[in-house]
């Protein structure tokens, strides 16, 4: 296997009585795509705030190319390389494409002025667009203009050219309809072409995600019950787990009930 | 946050310019859709056209300056509105600010210091009305809108307390007076200098960049490492300093402060330029020149109907129908502008 960008360690974490995090243990490695499963309420938005430096685990080792590491906020998560695409994407939509492409990291004129080199950022926008194959009318339209995946596709163009090593893609596919989505897929799938960056897909679909993945982890309730290889399983497989799950969940809902009558 | 890091470029390659070539007409017609400038432009110049028509004094050297050093007065608070209307919040207190400044100014004066400091320090007290309007906006997370409502209503009342209700006049020497709106074009002047410099910042510098993100996406803005707090209080503070900044260089036009000035009516006229320069009350989107064409645009209605002999008692009632309709126009155009632009 490839050599490991990111790895957690037994990381568990709990709101108040609630635990959402128990044990996590998940391990990344360079170049891959790791499906992260699992139901609502499962603790996968929870794990990924993790990943991202937004939540302090209560107990549990990060380690990132190696090393131990604290994050400390979500900047220090992104200035390592680690970059999360939330589901609202973070794109201004009255801003052009390129403006968005280059949000606080603009090219700047020289200068104490500190102007806004356009051309640049326009210029540079474009060859990066078309170098990932995203296919937009123009850097110069607004994000209004564009549809859903073309604007997931300008989110994770933008982390990917922010140097990311580590891109966490919050449901990516959601809400979007066939061919958007296999739009996205067909990006995720050139990323991992080039085995630069690794790519963790937070997801409760996976029949949308699994055939872009190398490997799957399911996460149920706080828990990481599975963890193998796409080649070694199916989304069948996965779906029998889940709906195993919710059988055993009704069971024990239907013993704890107290006869009433 | 890395945000001034530099890239390593991607290999260069010649991107493939699209040329678009149109007709002139087809170009100036697309240009009119798309510029939210020019449509209100063209409004300003019909209503000259027919103004001057109906009463040729319109158009007399007196009245054009007159007309001038009610909309620059004007301008000058919408430029400040505009920033704050980005960011989705708003600024009722501006039109007090415009009475407080002057007054700290000539108290100042009064106490033995000179007239430039004494300015300053006008502009400060209106600097720190926006921090305190920044402060319980951002930090304690009240909506701007009852913000600047509660300190509009302190801030009459400390300036009525603070002159005891009556006006005062600043005896400027004549250079101070000259360049501080007393000669009829440097108010104009400021107006245009300010509408400029801020519309440039608005467009091409990261202030106005993440001016415009705070507004039309904040959490997003927020999540790409924008300071949406600071970028909301310096707007708040900027719009203050030019509501402030408008008071002394009317009180220097006309020589009188007077602490019934302004008021919510310039702030509401400053409001109304915005909006019918095309800055939109949602946040997220403006322009600076359109609003100092807006109040252009609402001088010109003012001036127009008092020339043309329009009882005082119809006046608002022409008004605020004018205002009206010209929204309408312009939200129809904005449609049209859209629907134009996915084509």
């Amino acid at each position: 296997m490839n050599e490991e960008v990111l790895r957690t360690e037994h990381v568990s974490k709990s709101f108040g009585r609630v635990t959402a995090l128990r044990d996590a243990s998940i391990r990344l490695a360079k170049g891959e795509v790791l499906g992260l499963l699992g139901d609502n309420g499962a603790g996968k938005s929870t794990l990924m705030k993790i990943l991202t430096g937004f939540h302090k685990p209560d107990s549990g080792k990060l380690y990132f190319q190696g090393k131990e590491i604290e994050l400390r906020s979500v900047s220090h998560a992104r200035s390592l390389g680690i970059e999360p695409v939330y589901q609202d994407l973070a794109l201004i939509n009255e801003l052009s494409v390129y403006r968005n492409m280059f949000l606080q990291r603009e090219i700047m004129y020289g200068g104490i002025l500190r102007i806004l080199n356009d051309g640049a950022m326009r210029e540079q926008a474009r060859d990066h667009l078309t170098q990932m194959g995203v296919n937009i009318p123009s850097v110069d339209v607004a994000i209004s203009k564009l549809s859903g995946g073309q604007r997931q596709a300008i989110a994770v163009a933008r982390s990917v050219y922010a140097n990311a090593k580590v891109l966490l893609l919050d449901e990516p596919t959601a809400a979007m309809g066939v061919r958007e989505s296999a739009m996205i897929l067909d990006l995720i799938r050139r990323l991992k072409e080039k085995g630069e960056v690794s790519i963790i897909i937070v997801a409760h679909n996976y029949a949308h995600i699994f055939d872009v993945c190398d490997r799957v982890n399911l996460l149920q309730k706080g828990e990481i019950t599975f963890d193998r290889s796409t080649k070694e399983t199916s989304v069948e497989e996965l779906m029998n787990l889940v709906l195993h799950e919710l059988r055993s969940a009704r069971e024990s809902v239907q013993l704890s009930r107290p006869a009433t009558e | 946050m890395p945000g001034d890091k530099v890239f390593s470029l991607p290999p260069r390659q010649e991107p493939a310019r699209r040329v678009e070539r149109h007709s002139l007409a087809r170009r100036v017609g697309l240009f009119l859709l798309h510029s939210r400038e020019a449509s209100i432009a063209i409004a300003a110049i019909v209503l000259i056209i027919y103004f001057w028509s109906t009463a040729p004094a319109f158009l007399s050297t007196s009245n054009i300056a007159n007309l001038a050093e009610y909309a620059a007065t004007t301008a000058i608070i919408a430029a400040g509105e505009v920033m704050v209307i980005i960011c989705a919040e708003v600024d009722l207190s501006a039109g007090m600010v415009y009475a407080l400044a002057p007054f700290v100014m000539y108290f100042a004066h009064q106490a033995g210091v000179p007239f430039v400091p004494a300015i300053l320090l006008g502009l400060i007290a209106a600097a720190i009305v926006g921090m305190i309007n920044g402060f319980i906006t951002v930090v304690l997370q009240i909506p701007s809108f009852i913000t600047t409502l509660g300190t509009l209503f302190v801030i009459n009342g400390f300036t009525l307390t603070i002159s005891n209700g009556y006006p005062v006049q600043p005896k400027g020497t004549p250079l101070i007076t000259n360049i501080f709106g007393g000669n009829p074009i440097s108010q104009i002047l400021w107006a245009i200098g300010i509408t400029l410099v801020l519309q440039f910042v608005l467009v091409k510098t990261r202030w106005g960049l993440n001016t415009i993100a705070t507004g039309g996406n904040l959490l997003g803005a927020a999540e790409v490492g924008i300071k949406i707090g600071r970028i909301k209080m310096g707007n708040f503070i900027l719009c203050s300093i030019l509501g402030g900044l408008a008071g002394v260089l009317d009180a220097f036009r006309i020589s009188s402060i007077d602490p019934l000035a302004g008021g919510t009516d310039i702030m509401f006229m400053a409001i109304a330029s915005s909006v019918i320069g095309g800055t939109l009350l949602t946040g997220g989107s403006g322009t600076i020149i359109g609003a100092f064409l807006g109040a252009a645009v609402l001088g010109i209605l003012k001036n127009g109907f008092t020339l043309s002999g329009v009882s005082a008692f119809t006046f608002d009632m022409i008004l605020g129908a004018a205002i009206l309709i010209t929204m309408v126009i312009n939200v129809r155009l904005s449609q049209l502008r859209a629907a134009g632009r996915e084509g």
